[in-house]
């Protein structure tokens, strides 16, 4: 183990190598609810041919590794379920490159989402990313990896689809670049016209190599940005009225809320509408054919629009929204946890039915909250629990809930983002045998030696 | 342990380590070292794990308890309602730590010195006024101010000169006050800060008692560090003084007209003291100071005011070197930040950070492209035509 040290030590240099135990501890675990498991070692690195070296060390050694952004999934995907060495990337945290007339951004694999959004708000005030709700060290690299969604995923997809190219350290050690920037310095497109190899790592969480660059594409960032609720009693109306919103193309994002408590949030599902433009003419264009979209639903009593006060505004348009984190303290416990499947927005009315279920027979407080995914084709819909930390009782009745959760949302059509080791497992048990057996072929051409993630898309 | 029951409260989301805007990571510990041991979210983490005895009181965790600076960054900056009480928390551990009797030795020394000698440099009382020799400053003796110069301002040879810019200017505004010299204590700031409360106790009560007995009402300190502790923690055990910052006597006392600085042309930038700015809530006058000199041009560094970077002495850092002065240490960031402004002058109102951050330019190579200056000296200079 000493000389393991040593060889880290030699490529990242000593103080970037621990194998103490705090942060074996540290790295042993993240906000959620999955078990601990420690690293043997926790390493830093600073550049792409630090890397490139450590995964030449593991792969002669037979070592785990395992890249690591903030730790933000909730769901374990970089608790080192076999030991071996944590790769914590946020050493790496620059941005690399802004195409402005072309609407990209280069960043490193460890930069963080907020430092982008930061970056982008001091330079570019005309360009943006999705910025996603998780908290700002989450990584950019990590966010695309995981599939994250964020406040353009209503009109352009999953961030993952917003990637437009990628540089990656394979299992072998080799250093690939994936679409575009693999022919010239231009990192506009992930792969198409050529084919997509963006998907051989984008939702594998680093089970098939080490994201060092990502591309990015960025959007226009338009001068005003306002919100608007619109308030149901009824989850079976909610597919519809997103129907009718979607239609109009006019929303920037659009979320669900749902919620117990406080109060005035009980027995209603809010329907977050944002909306941008430049000028207070195309605000007002576009607020009032918002409005007028759901006009059959105020006129037959179904719904109709809440004031929003200035300070629930302020929170709501929020970047990135700190008011989701809050969420872990409702029981002044410091955790919650999610399912968050990815289901088609007709399911919206059986999802929360079953959240409500939920959440009495294991008596829990809960969050449901939903953000349409490119016009309406999908929903993330978050089976959403917070528990004490130091309440025994409540950890175990909260993971039985997300358990039940899970296996609801998979009879239902979903499919699992961001999915615990429990969760892939049974989503590689109902996926098409062949679909399976493709993805065992390709994980073990890339990675032979099993050294990536171990415990992740395996069981095929 | 104090606190214990909001430890697991901590979310580890990581808004504490950064600035308001996210731009850049702001805790000095995590600043230089990067592993999230070393962040907020990593000590609350790490001290649940202590208590519950998961992991050991190790060097490893005492260097990563020990490194914390207390500049209240996490304050600012966690998402979350106990964030109050982030810095009493990690003190609360570094007192648990100093009870269980393990602790780093530069902090057993610092305790050491300090209950001996009633300094950490280990000289004697007796040369604690030497740095007013060659002015007129009297002993207290019922003058409307004391002024506490504290032991960075007495024995540290960068603290001494700033402790005579500010007399000096106290002298000519006419400024009725005084000093104890060699019967001045420590403030203590610092023993408490360690997780020494016992000593601390002993250090407040002990001084209330003095100031009482000469018929002490009005402090003025030269330290923060000082400010700080006579300020917020004296109280509890009945020292109510009115205490000011030497900064907001300059900036009363210009805009009174009773201080007219003179010409001083340079460019400056402002390095905001932890515990004036953020523990202090004292942003203004220090740069009131600034801006009333004619031909002093601020500029700020982006990070200013809560944003700021601390210099890496707070937490008793500054007597332990626990953080350190390497590469990536937050003094030398903070005089590579201070250099991007194209200031000439980086400005402090602190003795400590004043200490440190010429420490960093020395070690960044930067002496002759930026110097240290304190504001009372750069008033100082001001009024001597300088």
């Amino acid at each position: 183990m000493e000389s393991i040290v040593q060889a880290l030590a030699g490529i990242v240099g000593k103080p970037y190598v621990s194998a103490s135990a705090e942060e074996r501890y540290f790295y042993g675990r993240d906000p959620g609810l999955m078990p601990a498991h420690a690293p043997d070692y926790v390493v830093l690195p600073r550049s792409v041919e630090e890397i490139q070296a450590i995964v030449r060390l593991a792969g002669r050694e037979k070592i785990p590794l395992v890249p690591m952004g903030a730790g933000m999934s909730l769901s374990g995907l970089v608790i080192p379920q076999r030991g071996g060495i944590v790769l914590d990337m946020k050493r790496m945290d620059g941005i690399l490159k802004v195409n402005e007339a072309a609407r990209y951004a280069v960043v490193e694999g460890g930069t963080s989402t907020g430092k982008l959004h930061a970056h982008l708000n001091r330079y570019y005030p005309r360009l943006r990313f999705s910025t996603p709700d998780s908290p700002a060290a989450a990584t950019v690299a990590a966010n695309v990896m995981i599939h994250g969604q964020g406040r353009l995923t209503q009109q352009q997809g999953f961030n993952s689809d917003m990637v437009s190219g990628l540089e990656v350290v394979l299992p072998s050690g080799e250093l690939c670049r994936i679409g575009s920037c693999a022919l010239s310095d231009d990192w506009f497109s992930k792969g198409p016209p050529l084919p997509d190899l963006s998907g051989l790592f984008l939702g594998w969480f680093g089970a098939t190599g080490i994201l060092t660059k990502v591309g990015i594409k960025l959007y226009p960032r338009k001068k005003m940005r306002d919100v608007e609720i619109f308030i149901t009693d009824s989850p079976d109306f909610v597919p519809g009225i997103l129907y009718e919103l979607t239609h109009t193309e006019m929303a920037e994002d659009i979320n669900i809320f749902a919620q117990p408590l406080p109060l005035i949030f009980s027995g209603n599902h809010h329907i977050v509408i944002y909306f941008t433009g430049d000028s207070a003419e195309e605000m007002e264009f576009k607020k009032r054919t918002l409005f007028h979209a759901l006009d059959g639903f105020i006129k037959s009593k179904d719904g109709g629009f809440m004031t929003v006060g200035e300070g629930m505004k302020k929170t709501l348009l929020d970047m990135p929204q700190r008011s989701a984190t809050t969420f872990a303290d409702v029981t002044k416990g410091g955790g919650f946890e999610y399912s968050g499947p990815i289901v088609p927005i007709d399911r919206y009315p059986q999802c929360s039915r079953k959240l409500d279920e939920l959440a009495v027979k294991y008596d829990l407080k809960y969050h449901a909250t939903a953000r349409i995914i490119d016009k309406g084709h999908a929903m993330m819909f978050a089976f959403s629990f917070t528990f004490n930390r130091a309440d025994a009782d409540m950890l175990n009745r909260t993971r039985m809930a997300l358990s039940e959760a899970s296996e609801y949302a998979l009879s239902i059509g979903g499919l699992f983002w961001k999915p615990t080791l429990d969760e892939q497992r049974i989503a590689l048990e109902k996926m098409d045998p062949q679909t399976a057996r493709l993805m065992k072929r390709i994980k073990e051409e890339l990675d032979p030696q099993g050294i990536m993630n171990p415990g992740n898309w395996e069981g095929i | 342990m104090k606190y214990a029951e909001i430890l697991h409260r901590c979310f580890r989301c990581g808004y504490c380590k950064f600035t308001l805007d996210y731009e850049n990571f702001n805790c000095p510990p995590y600043r230089k070292y990067r592993f999230d041991t070393f962040a907020p979210g990593g000590r609350m983490w790490l001290i649940r794990a202590w208590l519950n005895g998961e992991i050991e009181n190790s060097e490893r965790f005492q260097e990563i308890l020990y490194s914390c600076a207390t500049c209240g960054n996490c304050v600012e900056h966690c998402a979350f309602t106990f964030r109050e009480n982030l810095v009493d928390i990690f003190i609360a551990a570094r007192e648990e730590m100093v009870n269980g009797g393990r602790i780093p030795p530069p902090v057993r020394d610092y305790f050491k010195a300090i209950s001996i000698h009633g300094n950490p440099y280990n000289l004697p009382a007796a040369q604690r006024s030497s740095w007013a020799a060659d002015l007129p400053v009297q002993p207290y003796d019922g003058q409307e101010y004391l002024f506490y110069v504290g032991c960075v301002g007495s024995y540290d040879e960068r603290g001494r000169k700033i402790a005579q810019a500010v007399s000096r200017n106290l002298i000519r505004a006419g400024v009725s006050f005084g000093i104890l010299g060699e019967r001045e204590p420590c403030d203590g700031n610092e023993v408490r800060v360690l997780g020494e409360s016992g000593l601390f106790e002993y250090l407040a009560e002990t001084n209330i008692a003095l100031f009482r007995q000469l018929g002490v009402r009005k402090i003025i300190t030269l330290d923060p560090h000082a400010f700080n502790a006579f300020r917020k923690e004296y109280p509890a055990f009945g020292g109510d003084f009115e205490v000011l910052h030497y900064s907001q006597v300059f900036s009363r006392l210009i805009e009174s007209g009773n201080l007219k600085p003179g010409n001083f042309a340079a460019r400056v930038t402002f390095h905001d003291a932890c515990y004036l700015g953020r523990h202090g809530g004292e942003y203004e006058a220090p740069r009131n100071i600034l801006r009333a000199i004619p031909g002093v041009e601020l500029v700020e560094m982006r990070q200013n005011r809560a944003n700021a970077l601390c210099c890496g002495g707070g937490g008793g850092n500054f007597f332990t070197d626990i953080l350190g002065g390497e590469g990536d240490s937050p003094s030398r960031i903070r005089v590579r930040q201070a250099l991007e402004t194209g200031a000439e002058i980086l400005v402090v109102s602190c003795p400590q950070c004043a200490k440190m951050l010429e420490d960093a330019i020395k070690a960044e190579g930067l002496d002759g492209r930026l110097t240290v200056a304190d504001a009372g000296e750069l008033l100082d200079a001001s009024l001597r035509g300088h």
